[in-house]
């Protein structure tokens, strides 16, 4: 078990150097002159001449690559072109708020797909089940800003003119409150399509016949289902969880800039705007290593969620 | 005499017809029963409609400014209201579409012929070319898409034309993957064997056996990616990577509209609508092809 995650780790490595390597050409053939943009407006000719000699931009691509990677493995992404902080700090103070609207809005997603899953597969072509898919697939074609506009506009513009106060806040970070849009937004498109892969695998595994044997052997309909099938049909909910993380992440950039979350993804579109690409490099390498270690975990999960998977690699 | 021959002659016809019905009357005759497949085709074709017809069928002119009737709530003038420029959201709306739907297939194009050759290359050579382009595409993979996305526009500046070169080689690995699986499952078949050894080359091989007989699992994956590349386009556009106003992009109008919620909540509803029922549209056909594709359902 051991050596089969550190091979998994050991894999993992050069596809994240490769990553590097394409998100640092991406940027260093961005026009716009990072020396240019670090000095004031007023700089002199020599002035800009000697930060690029400074910051090292007259090395070739290659020299540079090479000592982006040598500052990368000590955990420096180089400093931001506006403020001259430490990108990896500013990053570090913005991570958590993202990781945290990430897992909320997981944990809203398991928990809207697999009641809706279930329902759908143990009333299958009822109303409910009907209901449940076409709600589904509705959830999977709604862009997810779209979905947070709507919400502001029900939930705070609404609510306030008609009933003199605001239910749910539209932006901002903090409090309980302040999660709840954020989350459902974020997680809709997912519980969509966890509620998909619950139903048909629930499906399958109810017609198993170590169902009919649990029901024969007279245990209640609940025990049933979420004991014996539940636990069965989980396999594919978890790999679609992760197969979908990367999804998840890249609607994280545009549900953190609706809704002035502080997170990595707002400071993201920041910095493009205002030509940052150090830090714009800085976070699109952390979502690279956020993504490759969600996947990483969850192929670990197989082996604790199916005895099968771990008898495998003992 | 006439009244015994003539069923068993119907019924003989039946099977004849049976028999020569080809795989895509096959594919049509189930898609057809499926009732939301259907409406989803229906609605498909109602959007092009629009979209070919935009200049005849918008009652208005795309850019027609009114600066009489700024924030007009939707009414018997403009149905859907008016902008912050005294716009038609209507008209715009239906000019949009174009964009939507151009975007939609240009940008799966790109990822289809490009990520499809690669895959095709990689899936019927296998051994090291195989391995240098998915290790290539891995890499692609492991930044999340509509991150890769936003670098890429970064790099380029925000256009239109960027935008879909952006959302295009975000669909590159995504399409290289599912092709190289079916051609690896389809070079294992006889009928290539055969072909090889009547001295067909390789190029002729992958283009009249291998793409043709993996074609199925390739159109349903490219009709859900148009879906998908519709809503990544717009929500770039949406952050201002994307189209930039004044294009009637149904992204960028979301993005003005967020801007004057508070005061024309129909400028932040309408272009999402028209956004869920374009990708509902593609997505309803995906499932559908799909399941009439699907062998396991054949009957």
């Amino acid at each position: 078990m051991g050596r089969y995650i550190l091979k998994r780790i050991a894999a993992l490595i050069p596809v994240l150097i490769g990553a590097t390597f394409i998100v640092f050409a991406i940027m260093h053939f961005t026009p716009g002159d990072p020396a240019t943009l670090m000095l004031p407006q007023d700089a002199t000719r020599a002035e800009i001449e000697a930060m690029q000699e400074r910051l090292g931009l007259n090395e070739p691509f290659l020299v540079q690559y090479g000592s982006f990677l040598a500052g990368l493995l000590q955990g420096d992404l180089g400093i931001s072109f506006r403020t001259g902080q430490p990108v990896a700090s500013v990053i570090m103070t913005r991570l958590p708020a993202t990781m945290l609207l990430a897992a909320a809005s997981i944990i809203v997603a398991v928990i809207i797909g697999l009641i809706a899953g279930i329902i759908a597969a143990i009333r299958q072509y009822t109303f409910w089940d009907g209901g449940a898919m076409f709600t589904a697939l509705l959830g999977v074609s709604m862009p997810n800003f779209w979905l947070g506009l709507m919400m502001i506009l029900l939930f705070s513009v609404f609510w306030s003119t008609n009933f003199g106060y605001t239910l749910l806040p539209a932006s901002g970070y903090g409090t309980f409150q302040h999660i709840i849009m954020p989350a459902v937004v974020l997680g809709t498109a997912h519980a969509s399509f966890i509620t998909r892969i619950t139903r048909s695998s629930m499906l399958e595994v109810l017609r198993q016949d170590y169902i009919r044997t649990a029901r024969a052997k007279g245990l209640s309909e609940w025990a049933v289902i979420v004991s014996h099938a539940l636990r069965n049909a989980l396999m594919p909910v978890v790999t679609i969880i992760g197969l979908r993380f990367g999804v998840l992440l890249g609607g994280s950039v545009i549900t953190e800039r609706i809704f002035a979350w502080p997170g990595i993804g707002r400071l993201l579109i920041d910095a493009v705007r205002a030509q940052d690409y150090n830090v714009v490099q800085g976070i699109i390498l952390t979502y690279a290593v956020i993504f490759s270690l969600v996947t990483l975990a969850v192929d670990l999960l197989y082996t604790v969620i199916d005895p099968r998977i771990r008898r495998q690699y003992r | 005499m006439n009244t015994s021959a003539a069923p068993q002659d119907q019924s003989l016809k039946t099977e004849k017809r049976r028999k020569q019905r080809t795989r895509l009357q096959e594919t049509w005759r189930r898609f057809r029963k499926n009732r939301w497949a259907l409406s989803g085709l229906v609605l498909l074709v109602l959007l092009a409609a629009v979209a070919l017809g935009a200049g005849v069928i918008a009652p208005e002119g795309v850019d027609h400014q009114d600066f009489t009737r700024r924030f007009a709530p939707p009414g018997q003038e403009n149905l859907l209201g008016t902008d912050n420029l005294g716009r038609d959201t209507l008209s715009r709306i239906i000019h949009g579409s174009r964009l939507s739907l151009s975007i939609g297939f240009i940008t799966t194009s790109i990822g289809l012929i490009i990520g499809g050759t690669l895959g095709a290359f990689a899936g019927f050579y296998g051994g090291t070319r195989d391995q240098i382009i998915m290790r290539i595409m891995d890499v692609i993979l492991a930044i999340p898409g509509f991150i890769f996305a936003v670098a890429l526009v970064t790099a380029l500046g925000p256009n239109l034309t960027n935008l879909m070169i952006a959302v295009g080689v975000n669909s590159i690995p995504y399409f290289a993957r599912i092709i190289r699986s079916s051609v690896m499952s389809v070079k294992e078949y006889e009928y290539i064997e055969a072909a090889r050894a009547i001295g067909a080359g390789d190029l002729r091989i992958i283009a009249k056996h291998v793409i043709p007989n993996s074609f199925a699992p390739i159109l349903v994956q490219a009709t859900l990616r148009i879906g998908d590349t519709i809503i990544i386009a717009a929500g770039l556009s949406f952050l201002g990577l994307g189209a930039q106003p004044p294009l009637p992009e149904w992204g960028a109008m979301l993005s003005g509209g967020r801007q004057y919620l508070r005061d024309a909540w129909w400028m932040a509803t309408f272009p999402g609508i028209a956004i869920m029922i374009t990708v509902l549209a593609f997505n309803l056909v995906g499932d559908g092809l799909r399941d009439a594709l699907d062998p396991r359902l054949k009957n």
